[in-house]
C-alpha cells in the first residue's frame, strides 16, 4: 500500500472521509475501483471499536521520581497517565490541532480577546462518585496559577490574572489578549480535580476513561475502566497495564514477542529491524519537537548576521533527516514552526544547503578561523553525530567548525543556553504564539538564541490578540521570516514520533498534538482478538 | 601526669592477650563505623559538586524562573552545606532518610521496597552461583588440565568476556521472543503470587550467575591448587586419602580466606552492581532507582542509595574479614 492511500484510510478511520471521497482520491492515487472498495470496506470496519480486554503498554520515560499529582507532571509516563484518568476543559483537534470541546462546552471571548467565558459541562462524575462543579474548575485553574505554585503549567498560564465563576460559567480574564487561550487549556497539567485536588494532589480521582487503580513509580501502573465515563467514544478495554521500560531494546523485545501491545521512542536506527517482525506495525506521526543548533545573536562573533546566514547555508538539511532521523522527520526551516501547526505561514522558501552562499557570506562577516561548536548525545539523539555531519558539509564552504564533546550531566545547565553555540532541541507547543513567547520573545525565559527584536516582540502580542485568523496568519507570516533570516536559530530538522503497535490492535490516531497520540494511545486502542 | 590514653591502651593489650579474636572483630567493626561515617561525607560533597540542581533539572523546559524559585524555598536549598549535612546525618542515625525531593514519599519506604526486590534476585543469583563456582572449581582442581577442567575454563571465561547486557539480550532473544518459554519484561510488582515472581526472575538470575561464576570458579580453583602444594597435602597423600576427600577435607578449609573474599566481592556486586542487568529486564530494584534520582538530583534519595551501597560492600567485606579471621587456626589458638 503506497503512503497516501494509507493516510486516506486512516481518515476514514477517523471518520474524516466518506466513501465517495475515499473512492475517488485512491484511484487517483493508482488503485482500481475494486481494490478501493475492498479498502474501504476494510477501514470503515475498523471504525467499529471492539471493547473488552488488557492492554499493555511498554513506554520509556518513567522514572521512581514520578508523581500522580499533574501539577508536577515531567515525564512522559505521567503524561500518559494525566490523559488516562484525568480530562481537561479544551482538547487539540488530532489533525487539524484547533480546540475542541472537552469538560468546557463551548466558548467565547470578548472583542479584544481578554476575557473568555467557558460553558461547562453538566452530568459528569467524577471517580469518587461526586459531579463535577464549576467550583472544581475555578479551584483547580487556581492551584495551577497560584504564584506560589510548583505547576509545570505555571508559564503558560501566567497571563491568566482573574478566574471567576460568574452565574454558573468559567471566566477568565487576562493581562493581555490571548486568541489561544482554549488551546492553553489543553496542556496535560491542567487535569481537572475534585476541590481543584488541594486535599490530595497525589489521589487520582479524575474524570477520564480510566480509573487508576494501581502505581508504583518507575516500575507500572494499572487502570480499571471507568463504568461512569461521560463520552464512549474512547475506553474500549476493559484494564490497562502501562510498563515502565526506559532500554529501547527491552521495549522492542516486548512488543516483538507479544508481551506489550504498544511501545514508544522506537529508535530511528533500529526501526527498520523492529519492521521484519511479522506482527509489528510502525507508526509515525509527524512532530512538531525540533532538533536545533543555536547562535547567542547577541555574543561575538555570532552577533554577525553574515556569520549566522553562512552557518544556515552550510548545513545539509536533507542529509540530516535521512542519516540522523532515518528518514522519520521532516525538513526544517530556519524557524520553529512547521504544517502541523493551524495557521503555519504558508509559501517560505525552503532553505538549503548552498556551500557557495555559505562561503560567501563568510568571507563577507569577516570572521577568521574556525567555530567552536558545543555538543553531547543528550541534545537529542545522534546529536554528536549530527555535529559531525554538519562539521563536514561545512568544510566543504570552508567553514571550519570545531567540534567540542560535552559530557552529559550537566548539560542543561552548564552548556545549552550558557555557551553560544550549541546543540539543543525543543518540544512542539500548542500554538505558534506559545512557542515564539516562549524562546523567541526578548523577555522570554528561555530565549536560548538571545533574539532582541522590538518589531517582532510587537508583532507577537499584537497577533496574540487578534481575533482576524487571516490577519493573524499574514503576522505569523513576517515573523517566520524575522527568525528565519536575522535569527541565530539553524534547525535542520523536525522529528516525526515513532512509535509501534502490534497487528492485532486498532484504533491508533495520527495526533499532531504529541507523542502517543497525544498521550491519549490507551483510551483510543481497541484489541482485535 | 597521667596519659588517659595510656589507660586505654593498656586495656586494650590485656584484652589482647585473654581474647585476641574478640578484639580484632571488635575493631574491624569499629572500622567499619569509622569508614562508612566517612563515606556519607565523600557522598553529600559529592552529591552537592554535581553540576545542575534538582529545581531546574526536575521542571526541564516547562521551568520558570518563579517555579525554580518556589522549589528551591520550599527545600531550604538556600541554607548552609554543613547544616543540612548533619540534618540529614541526624535522620539517617534514626533511620530517617528524610523525603524525595521529587515525589514527596519517604526514602525509607521506597528504598525498603526496592532494596527487597534487588535483595531477592541477588539471593536467588547467590543461592545458585556460589554452590556452583566452588563445586566446578573443586572439580577443576580434581581434573587438573585435563579435558573437564579445560571445559569449565573455557565456558566460564567466555561468560565473564561477554558483557552481561549482551548475556542478557540474547537470553531475551532466545527464550523469551523465540521460544516464547520465558517470562519477559521482568517487572516485580505488589501483590504478585510467588510463582509469577520466581518466572520474572528466571532470566535476570540466569545472566548475573553467569556473569559472577567464572570470578568465584577461577579463584577456588587457584586458592584450592595453591594449598595443593604445600608439604601437608603430601602427607595427606602418603597417608592414603582419595584425591577428592583431600581437596574436600585438607585443601578446601585452608584456601576458605581467600574464597571468601571473592565470593563477598561477587555478593556485593550482586546487591549494588546490576544497575545494567536491571535495566535490560526492567526489574524494579535499587540500582534503577538511585539511576532515576540521580538524573533528577534527587539528592535524598541518591544519598540513602549511595550509603546503603557503601554499607553493603562494607558489611560483606567485614564478614569476610571476620571469617578469614575465625578460619586462621594461628588466631584462633593464640600460643
Amino acid at each position: 500500500m503506497t503512503d497516501p492511500i494509507k493516510y486516506f484510510a486512516s481518515r476514514v478511520t477517523a471518520s474524516e472521509m466518506n466513501r465517495r471521497e475515499f473512492i475517488g482520491r485512491s484511484m487517483a492515487a493508482g488503485l482500481t475501483l475494486a481494490a478501493a472498495t475492498s479498502l474501504y470496506g476494510k477501514a470503515a470496519m475498523a471504525q467499529e471499536p471492539k471493547r473488552g480486554g488488557h492492554l499493555k503498554l511498554g513506554l520509556q520515560g518513567g522514572a521512581s521520581t514520578d508523581v500522580i499529582d499533574p501539577a508536577k507532571s515531567s515525564s512522559q509516563f505521567t503524561f500518559a497517565m494525566n490523559r488516562n484518568w484525568g480530562d481537561t476543559l479544551v482538547e487539540s483537534h488530532p489533525t487539524s490541532g484547533l480546540a475542541v470541546p472537552s469538560l468546557a462546552e463551548s466558548w467565547e471571548p470578548n472583542a479584544d480577546a481578554s476575557v473568555w467565558t467557558f460553558k461547562i459541562r453538566k452530568g459528569v462524575e467524577f471517580h469518587d462518585g461526586s459531579e463535577l462543579t464549576i467550583d472544581d474548575v475555578v479551584k483547580t485553574l487556581n492551584r495551577h496559577t497560584d504564584e506560589k505554585s510548583e505547576s509545570g503549567a505555571l508559564g503558560v498560564l501566567g497571563s491568566i490574572k482573574g478566574i471567576e465563576n460568574k452565574g454558573g460559567d468559567l471566566v477568565l480574564t487576562l493581562s493581555e489578549g490571548n486568541a489561544d487561550l482554549p488551546l492553553l487549556l489543553s496542556d496535560y497539567h491542567l487535569v481537572i480535580q475534585p476541590g481543584g485536588g488541594y486535599d490530595n494532589p497525589n489521589a487520582g480521582i479524575g474524570t477520564g476513561p480510566f480509573k487508576i487503580d494501581n502505581f508504583e513509580a518507575g516500575v507500572r501502573a494499572t487502570f480499571v475502566k471507568n463504568e461512569n465515563d461521560w463520552r464512549t467514544d474512547r475506553g474500549f478495554v476493559d484494564s490497562v497495564e502501562m510498563i515502565v521500560m526506559n532500554d529501547a531494546t527491552a521495549r522492542m523485545a516486548a512488543l516483538s514477542s507479544g508481551q506489550v501491545h504498544f511501545i514508544n521512542r522506537v529508535d530511528p536506527k533500529t526501526v527498520g529491524l523492529l519492521k521484519r517482525a511479522p506482527n509489528v506495525e510502525i507508526q509515525t506521526t509527524s512532530g512538531r519537537g525540533h532538533y536545533v543548533f543555536i547562535m547567542h545573536c547577541n555574543t561575538a562573533p555570532f552577533d554577525n548576521n553574515d556569520l549566522r546566514l553562512a552557518l544556515k547555508y552550510a548545513m545539509d538539511r536533507e542529509t540530516m533527516v535521512e542519516k540522523i532521523l532515518g528518514g522519520y522527520g521532516k525538513v526544517g526551516n530556519d524557524f520553529p514552526i512547521n504544517e502541523t501547526y493551524a495557521l503555519f505561514p504558508e509559501g517560505i522558501e525552503q532553505r538549503s544547503y548552498d556551500p557557495d552562499k555559505a562561503a560567501f557570506h563568510f568571507k563577507k562577516s569577516g570572521h577568521e578561523g574556525s567555530v567552536l561548536l558545543r555538543t553531547s548525545d543528550v541534545a537529542f539523539p545522534g546529536a554528536v553525530d549530527a555535529a559531525v555531519l554538519y562539521q563536514e558539509t561545512a568544510k566543504k564552504a570552508g567553514i571550519d567548525i570545531e567540534i567540542k564533546r560535552e559530557p552529559g550531566d550537566g548539560y542543561w545547565s552548564n552548556v545549552w543556553n550558557v555557551q553560544p553555540f550549541s546543540t539543543s532541541y525543543w518540544g512542539g507547543r500548542p500554538t505558534q504564539d506559545q512557542m515564539y513567547s516562549t524562546a523567541y520573545l526578548s523577555s522570554a525565559d528561555w530565549n536560548d538564541t538571545r533574539f532582541f527584536n522590538t518589531d517582532f516582540d510587537k508583532i507577537l502580542l499584537e497577533a496574540r490578540a487578534e481575533l482576524d485568523q487571516a490577519k493573524r496568519k499574514e503576522m505569523y507570516h513576517d515573523m517566520a521570516l524575522m527568525v528565519r533570516d536575522t535569527g541565530g536559530l539553524i534547525l535542520p530538522m523536525f522529528n516525526d514520533f515513532v512509535n509501534a503497535t502490534t497487528t492485532n490492535v486498532s484504533g491508533f490516531v495520527d495526533d499532531i498534538g504529541n507523542d502517543m497520540s497525544n498521550g491519549y494511545v490507551a483510551s483510543r486502542l481497541w484489541i482485535n482478538s | 601526669m597521667a596519659n588517659p590514653l595510656a589507660g586505654v591502651r593498656a586495656t586494650r593489650h590485656r584484652l589482647k592477650e585473654t581474647h585476641p579474636l574478640s578484639v580484632l572483630i571488635a575493631e574491624r567493626l569499629g572500622l567499619s563505623l569509622l569508614l562508612l561515617w566517612a563515606v556519607s561525607i565523600l557522598i553529600f560533597a559529592g552529591v552537592e559538586a554535581l553540576p545542575g540542581d534538582f529545581a531546574e533539572t526536575y521542571l526541564g523546559q516547562s521551568a520558570t524562573p518563579q517555579a525554580i524559585a518556589n522549589i528551591r524555598a520550599d527545600l531550604g536549598l538556600d541554607r548552609p552545606i554543613t547544616t543540612r549535612y548533619f540534618e540529614w546525618l541526624g535522620g539517617v542515625v534514626q533511620g530517617d532518610f528524610g523525603n524525595s525531593w521529587a515525589s514527596g514519599a519517604p526514602v525509607t519506604e521506597q528504598i525498603t521496597k526496592r532494596l527487597g526486590n534487588s535483595l531477592f534476585l541477588a539471593f536467588f543469583a547467590a543461592a545458585i552461583s556460589v554452590p556452583l563456582a566452588v563445586g566446578l572449581g573443586m572439580v577443576a582442581v580434581h581434573y587438573r588440565n585435563r579435558i573437564p577442567d579445560r571445559v569449565i575454563n573455557v565456558l566460564s571465561l567466555a561468560a565473564i568476556s561477554l558483557p552481561e547486557f549482551f548475556i542478557g539480550y540474547i537470553l531475551i532473544v532466545f527464550f523469551a521472543v523465540q521460544m516464547g518459554v520465558a517470562t519477559f519484561p521482568s517487572t516485580v510488582y505488589d501483590n504478585m503470587g510467588w510463582s509469577e515472581r520466581l518466572a520474572a526472575i528466571a532470566l535476570p538470575t540466569a545472566t548475573l550467575v553467569m556473569v559472577v561464576l567464572a570470578h568465584m570458579m577461577r579463584m577456588t580453583r587457584a586458592a584450592i591448587i595453591s594449598v595443593m602444594s604445600s608439604a601437608y597435602m603430601e602427607t595427606a597423600e602418603l597417608k592414603g586419602l582419595g584425591a577428592f576427600k583431600a581437596i574436600v577435607k585438607h585443601a578446601a578449609p585452608n584456601a576458605i580466606a581467600p574464597i571468601v573474599n571473592v565470593v563477598a566481592l561477587n555478593l556485593a556486586y550482586l546487591v549494588v552492581g546490576v544497575v545494567v542487568v536491571e535495566v535490560v529486564f526492567v526489574y524494579p530494584g535499587m540500582g534503577q532507582y538511585m539511576v532515576d534520582a540521580v538524573t533528577v538530583r534527587d539528592m535524598p534519595v541518591v544519598q540513602a542509595c549511595g550509603l546503603i551501597f557503601a554499607a553493603v560492600y562494607i558489611l560483606l567485606n567485614m564478614v569476610a574479614d571476620i571469617v578469614a579471621i575465625v578460619a586462621n587456626p594461628r588466631l584462633r589458638h593464640p600460643r
